[in-house]
């Protein structure tokens, strides 16, 4: 268990900034997910803590204790590789204890050591056998047991589950918070797919572009995001954002002369301010023509869910997306009337996408 | 592409008879040749059934061409040139493909420019060498002038010498350095995943550790197809021990002695010996290949991982 501090971090690949000085502070035991799209520097810095990758600039500090400059070997963390990573020509029992025959660790505490992680994982059955005799979860769970008979302080993820199909993919996100929760292990984990992030994590951290968005627990970022970008990158289906600005009267002006009436808003309506409303499609609902700011709207289609569905609507040139639980049939080019729920309104600058608060 | 058409399997089929005929005759009249009397294969024209003279003949061309040293000779040549190659080829390969050093790509176009040189084509540099391995360093001290620098200071005359003429590192080494086996080994550690390496560091494996416990053994059925190659090509070698090998008492090989057993001008044409020496001395290659073909034909092809 160790608190990783980063400072400043930058990285530079000849003259290419890809990360932009990141700071985050990694709590003792703490299980952080740093998710963003792809290209937004997530596995580097992931790297660069492992120590696969130089840092450029700043600072990394693991359990109080400056790994700059030290080797991966020195720094007291095991990663769990993308495509596993496994040497294809040693049996399960050879790969797990591959790190501790390299320590020099006798070889009845190591078959011991391995026995133990194996168990862990339920690999006792496997440990003879060769990665490429093992399903892609087995493998998976080699790769894990690997890196936890090392006993190390940080465990680093990158991306582990991208290889398994869907419902391998949630049983084996059970299993890291099971191991996570039994081990105690500060852990980094880095992955694209947010219902990982938001199931897996104490602490999310969203970049974008080599800029750290967001840090904040899965719910918090969700319920106030900070910027645009966490806005429409968080939650599926995803938040409906208009661009526009407000009148006179305060009342939002979107798409080709649409009204929103949003008096929630209240303080932060200068007429002629250009902002970018956001609100989720569960804080849109269907409601009659006579209730007060109903927002006329035309049926475009209807994705069915099942126990729900979501109706994509044109709202005078604005696409609103409503999460509706009625199961009367809609047809396309219905005209349609919308709310907006009060309190699920968030408003950000259209300049830089920064949020206001209201 | 695979057709398959009753007109196209009798074509593939003629053509692979066709070569199969090709290749083995010439085995054929070395064997049938080789157990004849002197009688027989002076006939003309040559019967092409095996008579009874084989283990005679087999023992005539053993005891005149002194095959015995030389075969061992031979092995040492073999192994040696097969066992340095191997290694020089997986050290570079595995610095060139690993390793992120500043004058990586000069190396690299260093060895590649030497496939373009066989032995055939720098033999006369390399016989200079050969007779004087120092001699580069004794040029470079003379061209600066520490040569006479150490001699006013110390009254020495430096003159480095290592005669490699006559030894068997003079046999061997010259056949070592060459590009073939690096290339091998460059396109195989190519293949291998980056994280495979990333996942040794974070093990904690050094990077010698990573090559002995993983590149190595991944290697394996492409070291065994380069070992059949090179022992195969140093075993055929003529020109380099022919000339760089007075000594032939001593450090003949046999593929030198089979020239002594081709008959002289005016001398008995006992060319049953002859073909019978021949024998001798390919069945080493040729139980080298038969023994690993398997892995020979699943280096060069295939990559088992």
């Amino acid at each position: 268990m160790a608190q990783i501090t980063i400072k400043g971090v930058k990285k530079n690949y000849a003259k290419t900034a890809v990360i932009h000085g990141v700071d985050v502070t990694i709590e003792a035991g703490e299980f952080v997910v740093i998710l963003g799209p792809s290209g937004c520097g997530k596995s580097t810095l992931l790297r660069m803590i492992a120590g696969l990758e130089e840092i450029s600039g700043g600072e990394i500090a693991i359990g109080g204790k400056v790994v700059n400059d030290l080797e991966p070997r020195e720094r007291g963390c095991a990663m769990v590789f993308q495509n596993y990573a496994l040497y294809p020509h040693m049996t399960v029992r050879q790969n797990i204890g591959y790190s501790l025959k390299v320590a020099k660790v006798a070889k009845a505490a190591r078959d011991a050591r391995v026995m133990k992680v194996a168990q862990a994982v339920s690999l006792e059955p496997y440990l003879d056998r060769r990665p490429g005799e093992l399903s892609g979860g087995q493998r998976q769970r080699v790769a894990m047991a690997r890196a936890m008979v090392r006993e190390p302080k940080v465990f680093l993820f990158d991306e582990p589950f991208s290889n398994l199909d869907a419902k391998l993919r949630v049983a084996m996100r059970a299993e890291v918070r099971r191991l996570h929760r039994d081990l105690g292990v500060t852990s980094v984990f880095v992955t694209h797919d947010q219902t990982e992030a938001m199931t897996l994590a104490d602490k999310l951290i969203i970049m974008n572009a080599g800029k750290v968005e967001q840090i904040g627990k899965p719910t918090e970022v969700y319920n106030n995001p900070a910027s645009r970008f966490v806005a429409d990158f968080i939650g599926s289906p995803a938040m409906n954002l208009f661009e526009g600005e407000f009148d006179a009267e305060g009342q939002f002006v979107h798409g080709t002369g649409g009204r929103m009436n949003v008096s929630q808003l209240n303080g932060v309506r200068q007429p002629g301010r250009k902002v970018v409303l956001g609100v989720r499609p569960e804080g849109v609902r269907r409601t009659g023509a006579d209730t007060h700011g109903a927002i006329p709207a035309v049926v475009d289609y209807v994705e069915e869910l099942g126990a729900s569905r979501l109706i994509h609507a044109d709202a005078n040139g604005s696409r609103i997306v409503a999460l509706d639980n009625d199961t009367s049939e809609i047809k396309s080019g219905t005209p349609v009337h919308l709310s907006l729920a009060d309190s699920a309104l968030h408003l950000f600058s259209l300049e830089d996408g920064r949020r206001i608060s209201h | 592409m695979i057709e398959r058409s009753p007109f196209f399997d009798a074509l593939t089929y003629a053509v692979m008879i066709i070569g199969l005929i090709l290749v083995i005759i010439p085995f054929w009249v070395v064997i049938v040749a080789a157990s004849q009397s002197l009688q027989e294969v002076s006939q003309v024209p040559i019967s092409l059934l095996p008579s009874n003279q084989l283990w005679t003949n087999l023992s005539e061309a053993w005891a005149r061409a002194d095959l015995g040293p030389k075969m061992i000779n031979s092995f040492i040549v073999a192994i040696g040139v097969t066992v340095g190659k191997i290694t020089l080829a997986a050290m570079s390969a595995f610095a060139i493909v690993f390793f992120n050093f500043k004058a990586r790509m000069i190396c690299f176009w260093l060895i590649f420019i030497t496939l373009m040189l066989p032995l055939e084509v720098r033999i006369v540099p390399t016989y200079a060498i050969a007779a004087n391995a120092l001699l580069p360093f004794q040029t470079i001290l003379d061209v600066t002038g520490l040569t006479w620098l150490v001699q006013a200071v110390s009254g020495i005359q430096v003159s480095l010498n290592w005669n490699l003429l006559n030894s068997y590192t003079g046999l061997i080494l010259p056949l070592v350095a060459t590009a073939t086996g690096t290339f091998l080994y460059r396109q195989f550690f190519m293949t291998i995943p980056d994280e495979l390496a990333e996942a040794s560091k974070m093990d904690g494996a050094s990077a010698m550790e990573f090559f002995w416990d993983v590149l190595i053994p991944l290697s394996r059925t492409n070291m065994l197809a380069l070992a059949t190659i090179m022992f195969v090509g140093s075993w055929n070698q003529y020109l380099w021990p022919l000339l760089i090998t007075t000594d032939r008492a001593n450090f003949g090989t046999v593929v030198m002695q089979l020239k002594a057993l081709i008959p002289a001008m005016n001398g008995t044409p006992d060319w049953n010996v002859t073909m019978a020496g021949a024998l001798i001395i390919m069945l080493p290659p040729l139980l080298v290949v038969a023994f690993m073909q398997r892995w020979f034909v699943r280096g060069l092809i295939s990559r088992d991982k």
